[in-house]
């Protein structure tokens, strides 16, 4: 694996399913331990560097380097010289003044991962990049989708995705296409025209309008979070019209193949892209299970990022 | 004082001896002496370049640009005249912002710098500037724009394109429809799609270019479109002008060499407004500047502190330092292909902006009795670009590191060497 985790484009099959491997072997390390820790990445320093609140992708990776035994740095922009107008560049030299071994960055602006990579030497991982990517929240879904339908092991080879919402503005959407075709999963976006970007057809996914086209030949439904503000911009006329054409309510629910999973990356708008019915089903729903594997892939990408020790 | 130039091809033809001789040039042929003899050894010999869309960023941002700095650039790079923009602060929209920029052109004495005169009051898009006033002005301003920002509103935009024409002024577009391009970062197209960056769609372009063009047809006055970047627009411009109707345009060397998909690196040097676009834009570009379309090359030479770049993509200012690589930019692309002689270089940067911009003693004829406004290149040498040796003071040139055909000898403004084999010469006489 190369220093960084910038993209998901950045891994090939092989890098891709050794993460998921790594992520269920520190899993089952950790199994009925009492104390959930390990020590492989002791005396290691990762900051959380973060630019959007996001407490539960902050959460998650504070949790992942912790239980490696690493030491843990919050930096937030809230109630920090960030917020006083520091420069990326600047916080980043402070950063690597410090020793920061691996970066953990948040920000509202696609790209500024790649640009941390040229003021710090030690590892970056882009924890959502503005409208960029996202790469850790897709191979938590890949794990949750290889542990639901493929048993925990090898690739996403035959599997049928659909991926619905605000593709256009959307980092999930963008790092799970990249990550589930290089796995050998078949991605379909659906969404209304105006949420999928100029220039989508050069993405290795196919596109859909139609939402219940699309339910009876998918393994997995993901639900992308559709914001409420993007009604104003007109993308689309009412919620009331988006939940309809796009949401995924029980009766659309009804229509998926018997395994068939549904998740969603979280935060939810209940009621719009997704039904409480739906988001609460005990068989299909892997909500809540998304994030328990975040916390592991997130270890696995860490260790094997910093080169921690045999676990 | 007299200076020869010996051996030397005006527009790249056969070589003779060019005496310039004060402020004009005095004779042409063979056996000629003068005081000074500078060997041409077979340079090519051009009119002095003429840039119609430089930002000198003073007053305002001195610390990325001043007029002197950004003469000394235009200097060695081979021009004799620049069209100074008028986005500084405060904005150059009276005719007392407008002489002062002047008078400090004058000062400096490297360049004619022309001011261009705002549309209007501070470029906010709401009130026609003093537009006679600067026009009479002794910076005597013949070009109005609101470079930066489009003259969005079009009953507004008609009212200028009529106004000028007491002055044969001309508008310079912007062409931008702002509802279009709000965030927008990079071209709309598989490249912005794939980094997650907001798109600024081509159709923002076209459809300002297409109803000026429509607007300057029906009241028969003159527009000039800024920085054509689309395949669409020149075709929009060659349509425009098979009706006869007064349209120019303008082409920068950064959309004739550089495509969107640099924007992959998120380094901001690469950000300009309008974006990079793709290759078929830049191959359009390219044969619209080689059949006249596209009248000239204007560089948009646009400084930027370090800290307006060394930033993120979304946070950084957009624009290319331009000046003293446009020339080589344009041999690369147009002169080294074939699609452009040297005729045609010295239309495409130096007469025809010349005319444009109403500039009588820029942009001549080399001949017997013309003004020495002249640029002695030697298109054999190759040199490597690097950004802390340009005399701008910004180092944001998307050229860094690479090497480049064609250099600037010499550049003559009035019979005066301004600079001589990369070196600037201030006061003394060659």
């Amino acid at each position: 694996m190369s220093r960084h985790l910038l993209s998901a484009g950045d891994l090939d099959r092989a890098a891709a399913v050794e993460i998921l491997d790594t992520a269920e072997r520190l899993d089952r390390a950790l199994a009925g331990r009492e104390v959930k820790k390990l020590p492989p990445l002791r005396g290691r320093t990762v900051v959380n560097l973060f630019y959007e609140d996001s407490t539960r992708t902050r959460t998650s990776f504070e949790l992942a380097a912790k239980r490696l035994s690493a030491d843990v740095v919050n930096f937030s922009a809230k109630g920090s010289s960030v917020s006083k107008g520091e420069s990326l560049k600047d916080t980043a030299l402070t950063l690597q003044a410090m020793g920061a071994d691996a970066v953990v960055v948040r920000h509202s602006y696609s790209g500024a991962a790649h640009r941390l990579t040229r003021w710090v030497h030690g590892s970056v991982i882009n924890a959502g990049d503005g409208t960029h990517e996202h790469p850790t929240q897709a191979l938590l879904d890949a794990f949750t989708m290889r542990r639901r339908l493929r048993g925990g092991e090898g690739d996403l080879v035959g599997l049928r995705v659909a991926i619905v919402g605000d593709v256009l503005h959307s980092r999930v959407a963008r790092s799970n296409v990249l990550l589930l075709s290089t796995l050998g999963a078949t991605v379909t976006l659906v969404a209304p025209p105006t949420l999928l970007p100029v220039g989508v057809e050069a993405w290795p996914a196919a596109t859909s309008f139609d939402l219940d086209g699309v339910l009876a030949g998918s393994d997995v439904v993901m639900m992308l979070r559709v914001q409420r503000e993007r009604m104003s911009a007109s993308y689309f006329p009412s919620a009331r019209e988006y939940a309809r054409r796009y949401g995924l309510d029980a009766r659309r629910m009804a229509m998926l193949d018997g395994d068939a999973i549904v998740m969603h990356p979280g935060p939810m708008n209940r009621g719009m892209e997704i039904a409480a019915e739906v988001a609460d089903d005990p068989k299909r729903s892997t909500i809540v299970e998304q994030v328990t594997n975040g916390v592991s892939v997130r270890m696995a990408v860490l260790y094997l990022l910093l080169g921690g020790m045999d676990a | 004082m007299s200076v020869l130039l010996r051996e030397v091809r005006p527009y790249g033809e056969d070589p003779t001896d060019v005496l310039l001789d004060g402020a004009l040039i005095a004779a042409i042929g063979s056996g000629l002496d003068g005081d000074e003899v500078l060997d041409g050894g077979g340079c090519v010999l051009l009119p002095g370049l003429v840039d119609l869309h430089t930002h000198l960023r003073e007053p305002g941002r001195e610390d990325a640009e001043t007029v002197a700095s950004g003469s000394a650039a235009a200097a060695l790079g081979g021009y004799t005249a620049v069209f100074a923009m008028p986005n500084t602060d405060p904005a150059a929209d009276t005719a007392g912002v407008v002489e002062q920029i002047w008078r400090l052109g004058r000062e400096c004495g490297l360049v004619d710098v022309v001011p261009i005169g705002a549309v209007t009051v501070g470029r906010a898009g709401a009130h026609l500037a003093e537009l006679g006033a600067m026009a009479d002005s002794a910076a005597r301003v013949r070009v109005f724009s609101d470079d930066g920002s489009c003259v969005a509103d079009p009953a507004l935009m008609r009212r200028a394109l009529e106004y000028v024409r007491a002055f044969d002024g001309v508008i310079a577009q912007h062409a931008e429809e702002p509802r279009l391009t709000e965030g927008a970062q990079l071209n709309e197209g598989v490249v912005s799609a794939r980094l997650g960056l907001a798109g600024w769609p081509a159709a923002a372009e076209e459809a300002i270019i297409a109803r000026d063009a429509l607007l300057a047809g029906h009241v028969g006055s003159r527009l000039h479109v800024c920085h054509v970047s689309t395949a669409g627009s020149v075709e929009i411009i060659r349509w425009a002008k098979s009706k006869g109707w007064q349209v120019t345009a303008e082409v920068t060397p950064h959309h004739l060499a550089l495509t969107d998909d640099l924007a992959e690196s998120y380094d901001p040097v690469f950000k300009v407004n309008p974006p990079l676009r793709t290759a078929a834009d830049v191959e359009a570009l390219r044969d619209a500047l080689a059949d006249g379309t596209i009248d000239c090359v204007a560089t948009d030479h646009a400084p930027h502190a370090a800290e307006d770049k060394e930033s993120e993509w979304g946070a950084a200012l957009p624009g290319m330092l331009g000046l003293q690589t446009a020339l080589s930019v344009v041999v690369e692309t147009m002169v080294l292909p074939g699609r452009l002689d040297w005729r045609g270089v010295a239309s495409r940067l130096s007469e025809t902006p010349a005319r444009i911009g109403s500039l009588a003693a820029q942009g001549r004829p080399i001949a017997v009795g013309e003004p020495a406004n002249l640029v002695l290149v030697d298109p054999a040498a190759r040199w490597t670009v690097e950004p802390a040796v340009l005399a701008s003071k910004s180092r944001n040139t998307p050229f860094a590191g690479r090497t480049l055909p064609g250099r600037v000898r010499a550049t003559f403004l009035r019979g005066r060497a301004t600079t001589r084999d990369g070196a600037v010469l201030t006061g003394a006489s060659a």
